[in-house]
């Protein structure tokens, strides 16, 4: 049988930075037509590597082959040359620019000339994915944007496309219909790089699959034969952990929030129209959505960073506080876990002392206007030790804590200050496996104590599982919380799309809706 | 090849040192610049640098020129580390002495131990107002501080001409733009006889100190370091942004008048076109070289002072120009900004490996 | 109607230094990079320009050499905040304050000093038309340099594929960099531009406008021009419009004078910098504007993770 030659191989690639081995000895080999996942949980080395293979990132040592012989990427514009695209999760577009004008920037002046807009026209409506050319990119919704990084690598004749994350902005229909444009492609012999965290999908749609775990190869399979739980296994080299339930109890309601209106103040984000929700002691709410939906401007609203003319449209414990700040709030019991960690939820170069500071002062750590830095040191110390925080000590500056560690300790100064209602933004966003794992059970502990919880993620997955019930927010519109047991994967995602939101509807905008959801 | 590389932990080492690398690399400049001018380079730091504090009088002086830098630079201070960027203290300064000095000559004659208080009070409170333009436009209109407070100087500098040439003029000054000379109760009594030094000089202490408090002790203190190192954290904190761009504009602005006002009462005695050598701007320099901090503000003080009177002896021991200081001043500002760089990052030197072939 | 003619001639040439300073620091910001050494750079610029040309006895290589001085200083703050990282706001400050104590060193020598300055066209027969013939013809060459830039940067910006990367790169270096682009390379290059600007803006004022060296002749028309930038929204036509509205203030303090006005001439110097704040104040209101318009990475550092 002659041997096919991979498109693609990777031998003994290895990348260090100051802090980490980001890929240590990886071999890695991609046939023709071949969709490739790479499987591995935050912090594995999978971006690394693929910034290694788009000539972005240069490696320190191991080889790189293209067809069989040995190149060296030295920059992205090789990487075109040589044929391979990248879709970046996190959209290398640029906002103020029209869909063509970002086209044309990926571009090599060869590929750049003759009519572009029908260039684009031509592609996008050939693979499904339908797209304006002379649209500002700052008006159209994630999904969209993600077509836009598709054509501009289409539009290149590529035989590698690199996809890095790409479903965690979309809704499950969405991806199916990502999925059947990447199986066309990979018929027509593109091979693909498929770069997630998420066992289904991979199982769904991939060929082969090569396993990191900690910058290493840990193993390469057939998703297709294999579970989520051996899969997982090579992830992380144990089982995925579930957390423990109690049955939910849920009392008095404790934030309410009713008929909450706020315009962005960001001329590319979403206003929020009409938002109604509760929130009772002792359960879980989950608010699911496409990022860009509406959430940051919620979550703002709801923490006190913005403030509401409408004092009433939020309510903590049956007191008015749409007009108090987030301190003001603190000090009725809310605690916040933002959706950034440095730079909101710490101050990155600070120590993890001073970051104590930040929202606890209440906790006995400021008297009669000056700091008492013993007080402030033992507050983080304690938080440090009860939540399991890596770091240096208290004197540790934020920065220096990976993703996982830092987000522990920000839940845990939050959980540390009791407070009465607890909301968590994209609680484990970034970070790894087993510090997600404890950060969703504290969120469990803490309802089963008592406190009302309200979580907004973009894993459906983590809200299935720890959430009572759930709600869904589309174009700054929340679809009412349902309990979980009643509902599943493909209803929310439907609410996603937009579904509940009645035809003809105009909502309150100043600015262009940026997250509207576009057909399919 | 050499590449730039952040550090896992900003270096402690050269917190300390980039400020004395910065200033011995202005040094090392003079070296180079004065036989460039034809003078020996040893004569030339001697009498930059030795000669004008060798005597007790010199020492007077250095501590006279401190002050209002060290004033000012505290001030500052709080507002940068606050992300509040006051550039206007030369304008505040001017408004203090400005209110200050009419105070002093609407009391003209009056015998009484409370004008020198009053004038003060008057001083910090005309850099205050003057302060709280600029920090109103941008919490109002968001317009920029830096911009505003600028402009604010070249029409503080011409409101003091319009006084000094017309209103305030004095009536038996042969005509010269200035304002009749102060009495003794609107004069700062002096601290060192033999020198020039005056009560002025206790002032600057006593902010240094209750600088070091707020900084580093105080919750407010704090609270404006989150505002200027994470803007998104303190909105997370409730810190009000609003108030931030207040305080820090208002405690620039107060510092700096009451420096005007300790110019005039002090040395000048009397109202005049020009009444500071740009202190404003060299308390801009002395707050970066002391790392926003009071007591490396001290020291960076002192430094410029020694710039200033430096000046002032190459220009009579060895006619150089005194544009020479202004020369030094920018230079140590750049040598500083380069040093401090190395704080957070340093040199790796990123070999290019060869890669090895497939294993056999 | 002569008159009319004249001053329109006037507020022209009283604008251009703007028009220079400006859309130098424009481009310089479209590619993120917030440069407040432009007083700075205007300053030396002036120097070195009257220097050379009091030397050399040829005015145009006094403008070309400052406006190389103007370029050389802004690589300064180019090596620093670009390469080294440091704080953009903190050292075009350093750059500002560098170049008044620079100028003042240099140009000690040549405070008294008296050029042949570059001087208004003068076409026989076409500068003689009334009217049209000032309006047209009669303005330094310097001014109609500046027409000619404006076109180039607004061209440059909104037609060219370089213009588009420009804007790129100063909306999201993260982006460009990862598509590929030289980020850094292509702020040092708008840097450059933005000081070769200034120092011609410098040399226009020290060696057309009023030829003399005077030490701080720029009186603060580096910083206008930064206001300037924010006023028009980054885009060029609003510059020239700002620069000329400015121009316009700045003349009517000596149009007054010359009335027999006896309003303190300390009043009328005033005009420019209270007119300063004033439009700031009012642009600066409008928060979306900014937004949509300002370069989004305007000021903040860029660090190829890489």
């Amino acid at each position: 049988m002659a041997e096919t030659v991979p498109r693609l191989a990777l031998a003994g690639i290895t990348k260090a930075y100051p802090s980490v081995v980001a890929n240590d000895g990886i071999d890695l080999a991609v046939l023709p037509g071949e969709i490739h996942a790479v499987l591995g949980e935050n912090g594995a080395g999978k971006s690394t590597l693929m910034k290694i293979i788009y000539g972005v990132v240069k490696p320190d040592a191991g080889e790189i082959r293209w067809e069989g012989k040995p190149v060296a990427i030295g920059n992205p514009a090789r990487a075109r040359k040589l044929g391979i695209g990248m879709v970046f999760q996190h959209f290398s577009l640029f906002e103020t620019l029209t869909v063509a004008e970002n086209i044309a920037l990926a571009l090599d002046a060869r590929h750049a000339g003759g009519d572009l807009p029908a260039r684009i026209r031509d592609v996008s409506s050939r693979y499904g994915l339908p797209l304006e050319a002379d649209r500002h990119v700052h008006t159209m919704s994630v999904g969209e944007r993600q077509r836009v990084e598709i054509v501009r690598c289409l539009l290149q004749d590529p035989r590698l496309l690199i996809m890095d994350e790409p479903t965690s902005v979309l809704t499950p229909q969405a991806v199916e219909k990502l999925f059947e444009t990447l199986r066309r492609l990979s018929g027509e012999g593109c091979s693909i790089l498929y770069i997630s965290h998420k066992l289904d999908e991979i199982r769904a749609l991939c060929h082969r699959a090569t396993v990191l775990r900690a910058g290493k190869v840990t193993g390469t399979c057939d998703p297709r034969r294999e579970s989520s739980a051996s899969l997982a296994r090579m992830m992380i080299g144990g089982d995925l952990p579930h957390p423990r339930h109690r049955e939910a109890n849920a009392r008095e309601p404790r934030l309410v929030v009713d008929g909450l209106t706020l315009a962005s103040d960001d001329p590319f984000g979403t206003s929020l129209s009409d938002v109604r929700l509760t929130v009772h002691a002792g359960e879980i709410v989950g608010i699911a959505g496409v990022s860009g939906n509406g959430q940051k401007e919620l979550m703002a609203a709801l923490s006190g960073e913005r403030t509401v003319d409408d004092a009433g449209a939020v309510r903590l414990m049956d007191i008015p506080v749409g007009r108090l700040d987030a301190d003001a709030r603190r000090s009725l019991g809310l605690a916040f876990v933002p959706e950034e960690r440095l730079g909101r939820g710490a101050v990155p170069e600070m120590t993890l002392a001073e970051n104590a500071l930040l929202s606890a002062h209440r906790m006995g750590l400021v008297r009669r206007g000056f700091v008492r830095a013993d007080a402030v040191r033992e507050y983080a110390r304690a938080t440090i030790e009860a939540f399991n925080v890596k770091a240096g000590g208290p004197d540790a500056v934020a920065r220096s804590l990976s993703g996982g560690n830092l987000q522990k300790f920000i839940v845990g100064r939050e959980i540390r200050q009791a407070p009465k209602v607890m909301i968590a933004a994209q609680p484990t966003w970034g970070v790894d496996v087993g510090a997600a794992a404890q950060i969703r059970q504290a969120l469990i502990d803490l309802r089963d104590a008592g406190v009302a919880v309200l979580v907004v993620s973009e894993e459906l997955d983590e809200l299935f599982e720890i959430c009572d019930r759930l709600a869904v927010i589309a174009q700054g519109r929340l679809a009412e919380a349902r309990p979980t047991r009643e509902t599943n994967a493909e209803e929310i995602g439907m609410l996603m799309s937009g579904s509940f939101i009645a035809a003809g509807t105009h909502s309150e905008r100043r600015f262009s809706p940026a997250g509207a959801i576009g057909p399919g | 090849m050499i590449r730039l590389e952040a550090r896992p932990e900003p270096s402690r080492l050269f917190r300390w040192a980039s400020p004395l690398i910065a200033a011995a690399a202005t040094v090392a400049i003079g070296f180079v610049l004065f036989p460039l001018m034809g003078r020996n380079p040893i004569d030339a730091f001697h009498a930059f640098f030795v000669k004008p504090v060798d005597s007790l009088y010199g020492v007077g002086e250095l501590l006279l020129k401190a002050s209002p830098l060290m004033l000012i630079a505290t001030g500052l201070a709080a507002g940068y580390r606050a992300n509040v960027w006051n550039i206007g203290a030369e304008g505040q300064l001017t408004m203090g002495a400005i209110a200050g000095g009419g105070l002093a000559l609407a009391l003209h004659g009056v015998e009484s131990a409370l004008v020198m208080p009053a004038m003060l009070v008057a001083g910090a409170i005309g850099g205050l107002a003057w302060a709280a333009i600029p920090a109103w436009l941008r919490t109002r209109f968001n317009a920029n501080e830096i911009l505003t407070s600028l402009m604010l100087v070249y029409v503080a500098t011409l409101v003091l001409s319009l006084l000094v040439h017309d209103a305030w003029r004095d009536p038996e000054g042969f005509n010269f733009p200035q304002s009749k000379m102060f009495t003794d109760s609107a004069l700062l009594p002096n601290l060192l006889e033999g020198t020039r030094l005056n009560a002025g000089f206790l002032f600057a202490l006593a902010v240094i100190a209750l600088g070091w408090l707020f900084m580093q002790k105080s919750y407010v203190g704090y609270q404006m370091r989150v505002a200027g190192l994470a803007p998104a954290a303190a909105n997370y904190a409730g810190i009000s942004s609003p108030r931030t761009v207040w305080l820090g504009m208002l405690i620039g602005g107060a510092c700096a008048g009451l420096a005007g006002v300790n110019e005039v009462a002090g040395p000048i005695g009397q109202l005049l076109p020009s009444v500071s050598p740009g202190y404003g701007f060299a308390a801009i320099i002395v707050a970066f070289v002391g790392r926003l901090n009071p007591i490396g503000i001290v020291f960076a003080s002192l430094l410029m002072s020694l710039l200033y009177l430096g000046g002032e002896s190459a220009q009579l021991n060895l006619a150089l120009p005194s544009a020479v200081t202004g020369l030094f001043q920018g230079t140590l500002l750049f040598f500083l900004l380069a040093a401090d760089v190395f704080i957070h990052y340093r040199w790796r030197r990123v070999r290019r490996r060869a890669t090895r072939s497939a294993a056999a | 109607m002569d008159t009319l003619a004249q001053l329109v001639v006037l507020t022209l040439a009283a604008g251009t230094p703007l028009v220079f300073a400006a859309l130098g620091e424009l481009v310089t910001e479209k590619s993120g990079v917030l440069n407040l050494g432009v007083e700075g750079m205007m300053l030396v610029g002036a120097v070195v320009a009257f220097m050379v040309a009091s030397k050399s006895g040829s005015p145009w290589l006094g403008v070309a050499a400052g406006t190389a001085a103007g370029a050389a200083v802004s690589m300064i703050f180019a090596v620093i905040t670009l390469s080294l990282l440091a704080n953009q706001v903190a050292t075009g400050l350093a750059l500002s304050i560098f170049g008044v104590g620079l100028s003042a060193f240099i140009g000690l020598d040549f405070v008294s000093v008296v050029i042949a300055g570059i001087k208004p066209l003068a076409i026989p027969g076409l500068s003689d038309l009334p009217v049209v013939g000032q309006l047209l013809f009669g303005h330094s060459p310097l001014v109609y340099l500046s027409f000619v830039l404006f076109v180039a940067v607004h061209l440059f910006l909104g037609r060219t594929r370089a213009g588009l990367v420009l804007r790129a790169v100063g909306e999201s270096p993260q982006s460009a960099h990862a598509i590929g682009y030289p980020v850094i390379a292509i702020r040092y290059a708008a840097v450059f531009f933005g000081g070769a600007c200034a120092g011609l803006a410098g040399a226009y004022l020290s060696v057309a406008y009023t030829p003399l060296w005077v030490e701080g002749m720029v009186a603060g028309r580096g910083w206008i021009a930064l206001a300037l930038v924010v006023f028009a929204t980054w885009k060029p036509w609003r510059v020239l419009g700002g620069a000329y509205l400015f121009g316009g203030v700045t003349l009517a303090q000596f149009q007054v004078q010359a009335m027999g006005s006896s309003i303190p001439a300390q009043y009328l110097s005033m005009l420019p910098y209270v007119a300063t704040i004033v439009v700031l104040a009012i642009i600066s209101r409008d928060a979306v504007a900014i937004r949509l318009n300002a370069p989004a990475s305007l000021g903040k550092p860029f660090h190829p993770a890489a």
